[in-house]
């Protein structure tokens, strides 16, 4: 294997032909082809378009509720010092995301492509969705904005996310249940690409994760960095430095992404993107694609992906709908080749145990996807200095996994 | 000159246009699959696309994905298409054979030794579905180097600032997929084939068979007039699915019915 050069910065991707380093890029049927090469043209317009900005911006001061808070998590801190060795357990901080309107840090980047959509006369918005998060967001401004939506949601998910799924029809959206595959995420995110190339006229495609053809990785995470950007500014505030280590969940890896990308370039942060371990590495059933995959080319991009040697895609497992992916986005896989974030796995269990343990001590309902982040701020905290501090973005509440917990916890509801 | 061009300058001295019909490998079962590859030649196909099954096959339609969930049950593998065609190769050394899928199970191959392969084994041509000309660097110099065709698709969507840059891309034949939409799901009017054809025409020499949505011997004639081939894939998979039994196994008839089937497209075609 070639050896590989760390860049300059971390910031610089990706380059002209969507690539970080050997990942991403933009594999899709000709059809589909023109009309990705027009949604960069259009981005790349509305990047530099002040008014845009403003639009976004003002969009997400009154209607999300943004910025969302650093909460200095006191309690959860005091007791994993309880458990450290003496002059350990970091501060631990949480970027509250889940206070976001629809509650998760989705949002911030639907709320960014839907007004991109109408700048390119599209009259109908499509969204692909796992936990039905992204979902909900995409219904939500959908609604706001009086455009058509059709959210693609795996027949699974639909079954454990039923809350998500009525809010997404209160709001006025379609939901469209996927019965191929495994009928979870990945398979909606096809029937979402396979409806797509059907409609290309009028339709935009409103994708939830960093992953898909560039620029949507780009994309997806320039909107998401309003997260990593917020929470340096109050970190400043609150503590006048930089927080030592990060911690975030990874499915696609967006709320990742956009707490990671404004601290790339300061070494003295450390990183830890925290995958679904599901039953547990050593099974089959996990959504570790960094951790247990190999570098493949799925949804448009390459990235690592979890597979089989003859290149099928194997289906990933997880409790949390939102990270049940076979895959993770191009600009994380290029990372973990760098070594710049470490990428650790949580299983299952210890997403369920910090789910509850985040809701006694804090009084704050994580959803499952950053209570797997919780999982390994549980293990990493106790072994960094007191005077240290963590910072974990807790992109989602739990209302909608509660009738999951509780059927894991054997609560009859 | 490689099967492709030679069978598509053969057509054109007979004043007809190609019949190119696409079957999985595989589906329902190895047997079954390679009986139906070698009786396509017989029943009047003129170039033979194979399907390689992939888990997610993002271009295509109910029919093809269950067809490809049928294959990989029936133990698929890239290798082992390769080998269904060296089979097929014992017994007819002209008929053309083109791959048909997606990009990952090449890669997990090993591009290089994949090109080798197909080409030892007796491929003409690849179309990779998801590899547009942008993505296409890697796999361009081990084809060629291997005489390998790689067959582009043009859309309705590619426009004409695109169509030469694809066009330039792409040898053997162009494929024109007749609608903006996944296999098997619609039809193209004529109207909108009759203006598109002459528009690649006017960038490119190579033969032009349309696809997507062709279903019919009326369809296939009609298309193969306004090109220079018909591909039927969809309608083959249907009514192989419809021919097993409720155990997805093949029937004694299965490989008659969908030859028939072939047949009736072929004569359509060679009647004009």
């Amino acid at each position: 294997m070639t050896k590989i050069v760390p860049p300059n910065s971390f910031r610089q991707g990706p380059d002209a032909r969507g690539r970080f380093g050997q990942f991403g890029g933009r594999f899709v049927a000709e059809t589909l082809m023109p009309l990705i090469l027009e949604v960069e043209k259009a981005y790349e317009a509305a990047k530099r378009d002040p008014q845009f900005d403003a639009e976004w911006r003002r969009l997400l001061t009154h209607y999300v509720g943004r910025p969302s808070p650093l909460w200095y998590a006191e309690r959860l801190t005091e007791h994993l010092r309880k458990e450290a060795a003496p002059g350990r357990g970091a501060k631990v901080y949480f970027k509250r995301d889940e206070l976001n309107h629809t509650g998760a840090h989705k949002i911030n980047a639907v709320l960014g492509q839907i007004l991109l959509a109408k700048r390119m006369g599209k009259t109908r918005i499509i969204a692909e969705t796992g936990a039905g998060q992204h979902g909900v967001a995409t219904a939500t401004a959908c609604a706001l904005f009086d455009l058509p939506c059709t959210v693609f949601m795996g027949a699974t998910d639909v079954e454990r996310q039923q809350p998500n799924v009525f809010r997404m029809k209160l709001l006025g959206a379609q939901v469209m249940p996927v019965t191929s595959g495994a009928a979870t995420l990945k398979d909606a995110m096809n029937e979402a690409l396979r409806y797509w190339v059907g409609n290309v006229e009028d339709t935009y495609y409103c994708i939830g994760t960093v992953a898909g053809p560039h620029p949507y990785p780009a994309m997806v995470r320039d909107f998401q960095s309003v997260i990593g950007i917020e929470a340096r500014a109050q970190m400043q505030e609150a503590e006048g430095r930089l927080p030592d280590a990060l911690v975030a969940a990874i499915g696609g890896g967006s709320n990742a992404m956009g707490l990671f990308y404004p601290f790339l370039d300061d070494p003295e942060v450390e990183m830890f993107g925290v995958e679904a371990a599901g039953r547990g590495l050593h099974t089959e059933e996990h959504a570790a694609s960094l951790e247990k995959g190999r570098p493949g080319v799925l949804h448009g991009n390459r990235m690592y992906l979890l597979q089989d040697a003859d290149g099928q895609v194997q289906e990933a497992h997880s409790i949390s709908a939102g990270l049940d992916y076979p895959g993770v986005g191009p600009e994380h896989s290029w990372l973990h080749e760098l070594g710049r974030v470490q990428y650790v796995g949580a299983t299952d269990d210890e997403a369920l145990a910090a789910f509850q343990l985040c809701s006694k001590l804090e009084g704050i309902i994580p959803a499952l996807e950053p209570a797997h982040a919780l999982a390994h701020v549980i293990r990493q905290a106790p072994l960094m200095d007191r005077e240290q501090i963590l910072l974990m973005n807790l992109c989602g509440r739990g209302d909608k996994d509660i009738f999951t917990v509780a059927r894991h916890l054997g609560v009859e509801m | 000159m490689s099967r492709i061009a030679e069978r598509f300058a053969r057509l054109k001295r007979e004043g007809r246009g190609a019949l190119v019909t696409y079957l999985q490998a595989y589906d329902p079962d190895p047997k079954t699959s390679l009986a139906l590859l070698r009786g396509l030649p017989g029943a009047g196909a003129d170039v033979i696309e194979i399907g390689v099954p992939f888990t997610d096959p993002m271009a295509d339609g109910p029919s093809i994905q269950r067809a490809a969930i049928r294959a990989l049950k029936a133990g698929a593998t890239l290798s082992r298409v390769l080998a269904m065609v060296r089979d097929f190769r014992k017994e007819d050394g002209a008929t053309p054979i083109v791959l048909m899928g997606y990009y990952n199970p090449i890669l997990a191959y090993g591009i290089e030794r994949f090109c080798n392969d197909a080409a030892c084994s007796g491929v003409d041509g690849l179309i990779i579905v998801d590899v547009p000309p942008e993505e296409a660097d890697e796999v361009e110099p081990h084809a060629k180097a291997q005489g390998l065709d790689l067959i582009r698709l043009v859309a309705p969507t590619t426009d004409e600032a695109r169509l030469p840059r694809v066009l330039g891309a792409t040898s053997g034949f162009v494929y024109y997929v007749s609608i903006a939409g996944i296999t098997g799901t619609r039809s193209a009017s004529s109207a909108s084939l009759e203006a598109a054809i002459p528009r690649i025409r006017r960038h490119t020499g190579l033969p032009v068979c349309i696809g997507f949505g062709i279903r019919t011997p009326q369809q296939a004639a009609e298309a193969a007039r306004l090109a220079d081939g018909a591909v039927v894939g969809t309608a083959l998979v249907d009514t192989l699915a419809a021919s097993l039994d409720e155990e997805g196994r093949a029937r004694p008839e299965t490989v008659r019915q969908v030859l028939d089937q072939v047949r009736g497209l072929a004569e359509a075609i060679r009647a004009g």
